[in-house]
């Protein structure tokens, strides 16, 4: 890809970007928020078609005008949100609209030559899974081993992954990288988009950043480290301070106690969070941290158990007790949970707190734009006007909205599920900063995570949970990757 | 608002052929017998635009509108009962019907198409069991002029129906489009979940919606049955709720639930009824009625669509 540029209306996404890719090599693309690193991408795919700039394959210039295009040039594409059909089992997915068929003019579908194919192909991605398994039955990563067989299938010789291993446990994600280094033994090529510098500096042959829609910089293999990649991401270098306060001035002010939920009924969890204290919850994806999360929000009430503030038992049946009480949830999922896709900045924003801007229960339509623009530039959201749909937001500046909408109200409590999911370094490290703000005014502070750097990097304690149940709390000084490990797989 | 603006234009359109072919669509009687169709459906399809912005439907409005009008006939004919009551009565009445389908589709879950579905057929046969079958009338009580006149009369010479659907749709419009309360409508519309984890009681917001529909559909029956002056339980109200979601459908809401606009229903609601009113004058057989108005619903979805995918 040479000389890329793309503009959209008010913005430059792409400003004469360069990109190459050998074959059997894994190219690391690493950049912050809105450094262009999707746009590049959906140019490959067919989703955008560049202004300028050209596109060659083998020394071959090619035109990539919609998805189909990008399929037969041997562009796969792995995206963050899977592309897979749960009421489907696992051949069915693979072989989706291209299944083997006889039967002459019937066109019946052929069981046995698709379930073949399908098993080979997983074979050569050493997954162990029979072809008739319906998807949903099958873990995150075990659907997306089922994605790159699909791409496999199709004769794909660049695979793109955009942030593969955001839903990943540590061991499946060991395991995606192993599969990720057996493709590129067999000659295909990978574009590798993480923000996951550990795993950048582990696999990857050469490191392309992106920073303001152009190239900042190549690092060849025997250069990448995680400090240059940031300097180079960020245009500064980072620093990570963060002093843990001593957590025996701040006296348990929100409390659980005994709190059961749906999925673990038989497993209780308590434990206590200060004002101005920050509560790390690590644990792998399915220890039932969000169901906690939920359960204290409201949205999915608790079975029983007792939930305190300041003293006082609260009823929590619903989000709106929550929002009474000053309890507000971030969740994981944002696109579905925590935004309106369609709607404006604006108007998601406001969405909690619009009877503030209601008189008579009719909208003041003025003092509703205000706020919401007050609110956007306190938190650098980066879009052209508040009337912009968040759909067409990258990650950080859609947790910032959601993060908005919540800011506009006085809060005790605010859980933080999966905050820096999908976002990169920089928008990271602004959420950071306001994660410890709003500590510093006092608010009780959880946040949960399964990225270990980030619960070292902002906890002042860390509660780790396991199959339901809750296997320790570490005060600062005990906190180590290996402590919170052995407590997250239930070994102690 | 362009889109609103495309049926607009093609709402003039129909008339200017319709009063070219034929002028006596411009005669005061013919604008006052339309404006007056208009006014009655236009109500009607404003409840159910509610329901369709919040994701949902109600197939029952024609049952419920049957249902409603043979027991308005036999409140005041048989029970004696003061009109003025039983007209009030008779919207509270589309209220809680109103308010059983906002409980099962809301609480109890089940799809809107079903619990409506299932009242459609319910009160159908619960009008014609109520009336033994027979067509129930107002005769020629007295005193009941003046609510008769709420929908044959005409008030500076617009038709009552017409005023009280200029009423009715800036009561809506103010509640949709200006209120917090139609927010969180398109919110939970658009996405329930997200609606939930703002703190709004999804639940509430979808049952209401079923509530203002049952009282619009209310009112809607009250004017249809003084209209017609006789409730043929069989017949009356007959797929009243397919003209009610085509004119929603065709301003602009989409049955995904979380768009929609006043105008657009009302809009909507003018351009059938005109077209109705251009099958009679030209001459078409009214066998046809039906597929002319599937026809142009069509063609104007697709008009729709096709400017859609020409901006991108």
């Amino acid at each position: 890809m040479q000389g890329i540029s793309k503009r959209f209306p008010g913005v430059i996404a792409l400003n004469n970007v360069s990109l190459e890719v050998f074959p059997g090599e894994i190219v690391a693309l690493v950049g912050e928020n809105g450094a262009g690193k999707s746009t590049l991408m959906k140019t490959l795919g067919g989703i955008h078609q560049p202004d300028e700039g050209t596109i060659q394959i083998n020394g071959e210039t090619v035109t990539i005008s919609n998805v189909n295009d990008s399929m037969r040039l041997g562009i796969g594409f792995i995206h963050q949100e899977l592309n897979v059909f749960p009421n489907l089992d696992v051949a069915a997915n693979v072989f989706l609209g291209r299944e083997p068929v006889n039967g002459g003019f019937l066109r019946l579908i052929d069981r046995a030559k698709l379930e073949a194919a399908t098993a080979t192909l997983l074979e050569r991605l050493g997954v162990d899974v029979s072809p008739r398994t319906q998807l949903s039955e099958l873990s995150i990563a075990q659907q997306q081993m089922v994605e790159i067989a699909k791409a496999l299938s199709l004769n794909t010789r660049l695979l793109i992954m955009d942030e593969p291993t955001s839903s990943l446990t540590l061991s499946e994600t060991t395991r995606l990288l192993q599969v990720v280094k057996d493709l590129r033994a067999q000659g295909v090529s990978v574009i590798y988009i993480s923000h996951r510098l550990g795993e950048v500096t582990e696999i990857a042959d050469r490191v392309v950043v992106l920073r303001d829609g152009a190239n900042a910089g190549t690092l060849q293999r025997d250069e990448i480290t995680h400090d240059r990649m940031v300097t180079l991401m960020v245009g500064r270098a980072l620093q990570h301070v963060h002093e843990p306060k001593e957590t025996s001035l701040y006296p348990n002010y929100f409390i659980v106690e005994n709190l059961r939920t749906k999925r673990y009924a038989d497993n209780a969890v308590s434990f206590g969070v200060g004002r101005g204290e920050v509560l790390g919850v690590s644990g792998l994806i399915g220890a039932g941290r969000s169901e906690v999360a939920q359960a204290l929000f409201g949205v999915e009430p608790a079975l029983g158990g007792r939930i305190l503030l300041d003293g006082n038992e609260l009823l929590i049946k619903s989000s709106q007790d929550a929002i009474k009480h000053g309890i507000c949830l971030i969740p994981e999922d944002r696109r579905h949970l925590g935004l309106v896709m369609d709607w404006t900045i604006q108007d998601n924003t406001t969405l909690a707190t619009l009877t503030n801007y209601a008189k008579a229960g009719l909208i003041d339509f003025a003092a509703e734009n205000k706020v919401a623009v007050e609110m956007s530039q306190k938190l650098r959201v980066k879009a052209p006007s508040v009337a912009a749909k968040v759909s067409q937001l990258s990650g950080g500046n859609q947790q910032k909205v959601v993060l908005a909408k919540w800011l506009l109200q006085k809060l005790k409590v605010i859980i933080f599920d999966e905050p820096t999911r999908g976002i990169d370094i920089g928008a990271k490290s602004e959420i950071y900063d306001l994660i410890n703000q709003l500590a510093a005014e006092g608010t009780a502070v959880i946040v949960i995570s399964s990225d270990l750097e980030e619960i070292l990097r902002i906890s002042d304690r860390v509660a780790v949970m396991h199959e339901g149940k809750l296997t320790g709390i570490l005060p600062r000084a005990e906190c180590s990757e290996e402590a919170i490990m052995r407590l997250a797989v239930g070994s102690e | 608002m362009k889109k609103e603006l495309g049926i607009f234009i093609l709402l003039l359109v129909l008339c200017a052929i319709t009063a070219i072919l034929n002028p006596r669509f411009l005669t005061p009687v013919n604008l006052q017998n339309t404006a007056r169709l208009i006014g009655a459906f236009g109500i009607l399809s404003l409840g159910l635009g509610v329901v369709i912005i919040t994701s949902g439907i109600d197939l029952s409005v024609g049952s419920v509108m049957a249902l409603l009008g043979v027991l308005l006939s036999m409140a005041i004919t048989q029970w004696h009962v003061p009109g003025v009551v039983a007209v009030l009565l008779i919207i509270v009445g589309g209220m809680a019907l109103g308010s059983l389908h906002g409980f099962l589709v809301s609480k109890v879950r089940i799809q809107p198409f079903i619990v409506t579905l299932c009242g459609l057929l319910f009160y159908r046969g619960a009008a014609r069991f109520v009336a033994s079958d027979e067509t129930k009338g107002f005769g020629n009580a007295a005193g009941l002029e003046s609510l008769q006149n709420l929908a044959i009369g005409n008030l500076f010479g617009i038709p009552t129906p017409f005023v009280l659907l200029l009423i009715a749709s800036f009561v809506m419009w103010v509640l949709i489009h200006r209120s917090v309360y139609g927010r969180y409508l398109f919110a939970v519309g658009n996405n329930e979940d997200a609606a939930r984890y703002s703190g709004i009681n999804a639940r509430w917001i979808i049952a209401s919606a079923y509530v203002v529909c049952g009282a619009l559909t209310g009112l809607a029956a009250v004017i249809f049955a003084f209209y017609t002056n006789s409730v043929s339980p069989s017949s009356h109200g007959n797929f009243f709720e397919l003209y009610g979601i085509a004119a929603a459908v065709l301003g602009g809401c989409s049955l995904r639930g979380g768009e929609g606009s006043v105008i657009g229903i009302l809009l909507g609601t003018a351009l059938l009824q005109v077209l109705q009113n251009l099958v009679n004058l030209l001459g078409i057989p009214s066998s046809l009625n039906f597929a002319v108005m599937g026809a142009v619903i069509l063609l104007g979805v697709l008009a729709d669509q096709l400017l859609k995918s020409r901006k991108k």
